[in-house]
């Protein structure tokens, strides 16, 4: 868990901040609880330069800066290429980012990330990855990956609260009329033929990694409009099918279905379609500290990285590059001339490290995610507690029960992870509104509804603590994902290389994982000469 | 033409405005005891308590409308209606909890109980309004009876989650209310006796409702006790409840019956039928059964049946509840049912969750034989103790040659269920035993053997059984057409469609 300290928040003078860190100290808030969050005080330290000029200097092969799943996985694959000497780079006190993780008393909780879907045939580095770890246990004879039971999402998964009642599944089925299912069954048919359509080329309309899906005009056309354009155009106007693939949109992308390219919109549904061995049906896979689960056997496998350090220059040097790391605790510079280095950091971010002026046609979508305590389970009139379980109608996403996977017959306390991205006014506002709110607002905005949800928690909410993602992630908005922004984004130039998952335009872990083998894999050609 | 208000005494002024206090926070635990009880007993409570609370509403605006058709002797008609409050709400709770098992819809008593106590609690306060008139300016007047009334239903909306409830209870909380009400009563009788007609009988009545609250009060625990015992047909000898269950023993002409959570776990008058047939085709079919596991099975019954064998050299019991093993340890009766199987050298007793336990122990311990009896797989936790994940950790710890038996609900009531579980252990590499036989207070009951080899069941047996013999053995492995095998898919954690299956199944046949 990355707190916020309220020294690096006074001494990063970050104005935005100046209302959320100072209040939440010893101040009475309905519950108790912290509000924990990106380093944004340090990080905001970028813009505003004046920190110290190193004053230490090594050597590395390649430094690779940002710990999440992207520069997590260029590390790992620089190890399995018999590349060592390197030295990964991480402004907060734990690896992890979108796929950070908590822990109390009661459970592990993600505070980002929690699932990934089974994987698709295309995902072949995820796929090793998770053979590495565990998570793949093997093959069955037509060659389906055998999944580790206790990772694949237990039933019952999904369930939906809508007229004063639990129903199973996230499609809305209480109260549903026939015209509404006509409207179900076209769409969900029009997804099934997108997920079989090959292109000329021969790839999927929709792969993971969605570079490798097809280039024919005919489904990039889609990247031009919106989703919501796209349901108008084919005719469907179902109130409760809109809520669903907006959910879909807002749950995936952070982004209402208004600004979410059709592209984007349809590779939700068209994309994923991973097979395990067997015959169950299709899930997830997922943990109690959800994809924190990866961060923590992956970080197992490789040196341990510098936390707590601030990347804040990066310039070719000596046939190399030069980046040089601010560290807090001893307010010093360190510089580590590399032979090249891995930015695994949002573009922005990397701009800023390279001098430049951030390119505006990147946007990203601010989110809350608040972890309850509870002293015993969520129950409500249908369907039993899920994993997920969604609010028709809500402007949050509903919460992920923490302990869902657990085998154990009693479970008194758990923890649930309420997901709310801020998705209702343009991203920059949304951002400033998010960082001037304090623990309380946003306890009391959980707790209201969870509480109208479930009466019967009253009492029974020991803590809330709540997380603030100003950049959570890229939004695949119109035109981003096959428009030139993102073309330009993904081109490598050494010795500085680029791994995230913006360069894909959708923030999933396979884009993220395979943008930091890739990175890594033109590392090594760069390295070999 | 009202009757004559009350004569100018400024004592009794506030008295009477202390009442209006006291009956207003009478008045909003009723309804909040109600709103509670109803959530407690039928569950969703938003729409419980928004309905209570409407029904009651509703009511008191009858009570009100109602009161302006009272002309004569208010004194005595408020006097009235607050004993009255104080009977019917004070045993509004005991009355509802113990008619819950008694009516085909509770709603009926429940919106009764909730409509009187509304219709009286709406006649109070216009009535005191009309009782204080001639003593206060009518903006005072309605300032400081409505006030007073605000007042007092915060307090009570305080007072209840926060000290009742926790503290006393629901039961006693409505008893101790209804004393307050009556007590109201009691002291206006003192304090205005004179302007009264039969003030001695009123005075007599108050004191019996009072002293009939006080006795209920004193004995809510015992009214608890026999509300529960309503739910269950014969008398309860014993009761409690755990952090993992409410264990309930009940007894008729020496019939003990458990239950957990309300599911009958046993009948002693035919449970050796289940403990022998669950026990010894399996055991008796294993060459050298040194070490046995029982998952479940806190009543000591299995562990009765294997202690049988005197090849049998430990026996490791995975229970969930340490209550369940104190009370089949302790209690006299109950050891004389399972044959004081816990005081058994060897037997050794491990209070840990079955699945979390195998788990953490798959690659240590192996056994000779295995007693797999866990409740039928009714909700999605104990689905997973059904599960191919499960049973792949369980075939981990069988001794070569060893034997595994799960108790696997009824193949008659529960067809593909049954079949599920068989399906399911073959999944995970087991060659199955089917079998099932007949108990009365069960009906017809499945298990499933599961071994490297088909079982076949031994035909020499211990000395003493009343049920399995190698005849009956060699006939439980029949299957008559209603009740053979049917595919079945297979119950993994991602996709329980025993938990579906089973409650589909169930559901139809109590539909008969």
């Amino acid at each position: 868990m990355i707190r916020l300290r309220r020294r690096d928040a006074i001494i990063g003078g970050a104005a935005c901040l100046a209302g959320s860190a100072a209040p939440n100290a010893g101040a009475a808030w309905p519950y108790p609880g912290e509000l924990v969050g990106a380093h944004a005080a340090l990080g905001h330290r970028l813009r505003g330069g004046s920190l110290p000029g190193p004053s230490l200097t090594e050597r590395a092969d390649v430094v690779i800066v940002g710990g999440g799943i992207a520069g997590l996985s260029a590390a790992w694959r620089l190890r399995r290429a018999g590349i060592d000497d390197v030295v990964l780079v991480e402004l907060e006190s734990d690896v992890g980012g979108n796929a950070r993780s908590g822990r109390n008393a009661v459970s592990a909780f993600p505070w980002g990330a929690h699932y990934v879907p089974l994987l698709t045939d295309e995902s072949v580095h995820a796929a090793a990855l998770f053979e590495e770890l565990g998570i793949i246990t093997g093959r069955d004879a037509a060659g389906r990956p055998i999944y580790n039971d206790f990772a694949l999402c237990a039933d019952p998964r999904e369930r939906l609260f809508i007229d004063g009642a639990w129903q199973e599944d996230l499609l809305p089925d209480n109260g549903i009329s026939a015209a509404d299912r006509r409207q179900y069954g076209a769409f969900f048919s029009a997804m099934d033929d997108w997920r079989r359509a090959r292109g000329s080329d021969g790839r999927r309309a929709f792969a993971i990694p969605l570079d490798l899906s097809s280039a024919d005009e005919r489904f990039r056309l889609l990247d031009r409009i919106s989703m919501e354009d796209y349901m108008r155009a084919q005719g469907w106007d179902s109130r409760p099918l809109l809520w669903y693939v907006d959910y879909c949109c807002r749950d995936d992308y952070g982004t209402t279905f208004d600004q979410v390219s059709a592209w984007a919109g349809v590779h939700y549904h068209a994309a994923r379609g991973g097979i395990a061995s067997g015959d169950a049906t299709p899930t997830v896979l997922t943990w109690p500290e959800g994809n924190g689960y990866i961060v923590r056997r992956l970080q197992a496998k490789l040196a341990p990285a510098r936390c707590d350090s601030l990347a804040w220059r990066v310039r070719p040097a000596d046939s190399g590059v030069a980046v040089d790391i601010y560290e807090p605790a001893q307010d010093r510079s360190r510089r580590i001339q590399a032979r090249a280095v891995v930015l695994a950091v949002p573009r922005f971010v990397a701009d800023r490290l390279l001098g430049r002026t951030p390119d505006t046609s990147h946007s990203y979508a601010p989110w809350m995610v608040a972890n309850v305590t509870v002293a015993r389970l969520p129950q409500g009139r249908g369907a039993p507690l899920c994993w997920d379980n969604v609010v028709y109608n809500s402007r949050s996403l509903g919460y992920v029960v923490a302990t869902h996977q657990s085998v154990a017959q009693v479970q008194r306390r758990t923890v649930l992870t309420y997901y709310w991205p801020l998705s209702d006014s343009p991203p920059s506002q949304a951002r400033a509104w998010a960082l001037g709110r304090r623990l309380g607002d946003w306890q009391a905005m959980v707790a209201g509804e969870l509480l109208r949800v479930h009466p019967e928690l009253e009492g029974a909410i020991e803590r809330i603590d709540a997380c603030v993602w100003g950049h959570a992630m890229i939004r695949p908005t119109p035109g981003y994902i096959w428009g030139p922004a993102r073309a330009a984004a993904c081109e490598q130039t050494p010795p500085v290389f680029f791994a995230h998952s913006d360069m894909s335009g959708i923030s999933i872990f396979e884009e993220a994982n395979e943008r930091g083998v890739a990175a890594a894999d033109a590392v090594q050609a760069w390295l070999r000469g | 033409m009202d009757a004559p208000a009350l004569p100018r005494q400024s004592p009794a002024q506030a008295l009477l405005l202390a009442s209006a206090f006291a009956v207003a926070t009478c008045g909003l635990v009723y309804e909040l005891i109600a709103g509670t009880l109803a959530s407690y007993l039928l569950g969703d409570s938003v729409t419980q308590f928004s309905t209570v609370i409407g029904v009651y509403l509703f009511a008191m605006g009858v009570g009100s409308y109602l009161s302006g058709r009272i002309e004569h002797d208010l004194l005595g008609v408020f006097v009235r209606v607050e004993i009255l409050i104080g009977l019917i709400g004070g045993f509004s709770a005991a009355l509802l909890f113990l008619l819950f098992a008694q009516v085909v819809d509770f709603r009926i008593p429940l919106y009764a109980v909730v409509g009187v106590v509304g219709v009286l609690v709406g006649v109070e306060i216009p009535l005191l309004l009309r009782l204080l008139r001639d003593q206060y300016a009518l903006k005072d007047l309605v300032a400081r009876v409505f006030t007073l009334d605000y007042v007092g239903a915060l307090l009570a909306s305080m007072l209840f989650p926060l000290v009742l409830v926790p503290k006393l209870g629901l039961m006693r909380s409505s008893f101790l209310f209804g004393m307050l009400n009556t007590g109201v009563a009691l002291w206006l009788l003192l304090g205005y006796g004179t302007a009264l007609r039969h003030v001695r009988a009123h005075r007599i009545a108050a004191l019996l409702v009072l002293a009939a609250l006080a006795a209920g009060f004193v004995y809510a625990g015992r009214i608890m006790e026999e509300a529960e015992a309503s739910i269950f047909p014969d008398p309860v000898i014993y009761a409690e409840t755990t952090p993992y269950q409410r264990i309930v023993l009940t007894d008729s002409h020496r019939d003990l019956r458990l239950f957990l959570n309300g599911n009958l776990q046993f009948s002693s008058r035919d449970e050796y039928r289940y403990h022998e047939a669950l026990v010894h085709p399996g055991l008796s079919s294993v060459a050298r059964p040194a070490r046995v596991l029982i998952f479940g099975g806190g009543d000591g019954l299995a562990a009765r049946e294997v202690l049988k064998y005197p090849q049998v050299e430990s026996i490791t019991q995975v229970e969930l509840d340490p209550a369940m093993v104190r009370l089949f340890s302790g209690n006299e009766m109950l050891t004389r049912l399972n044959a004081d199987a816990f005081a058994s050298p060897k037997l050794h007793v491990i209070t840990q969750d079955a699945f979390v336990w195998l788990k953490d122990n798959a690659d240590r311990e192996r056994f000779d034989f295995i007693v797999v009896d866990f409740p039928d797989p009714s909700n999605f936790s104990i689905g997973k103790l059904y599960s191919l994940t499960f049973y792949k950790l369980l075939r981990r710890i069988v001794a070569p040659g060893g034997a595994v038996v799960v108790q696997s609900t009824s193949p008659l009531i529960a067809r593909h269920a049954y079949w599920c579980v068989v399906a399911t252990l073959e999944a995970a590499g087991f060659v199955t035993t089917p079998y099932h036989v007949f108990v009365p207070s069960f009906g017809e009951w499945g298990f499933v053997m599961a071994a490297d080899r088909t079982i076949v069941p031994g035909t020499a047996y211990p000395p003493g059984l009343r049920y399995v013999s190698a005849d009956t053995a060699h006939d439980m492995l029949r299957f008559p057409p209603d009740m053979d095998r049917v595919p079945a898919d297979i119950n993994r954690l991602d996709s329980q469609v025993l938990v579906r299956t089973f409650d589909a199944e169930w559901s139809a046949y109590g539909v008969y």
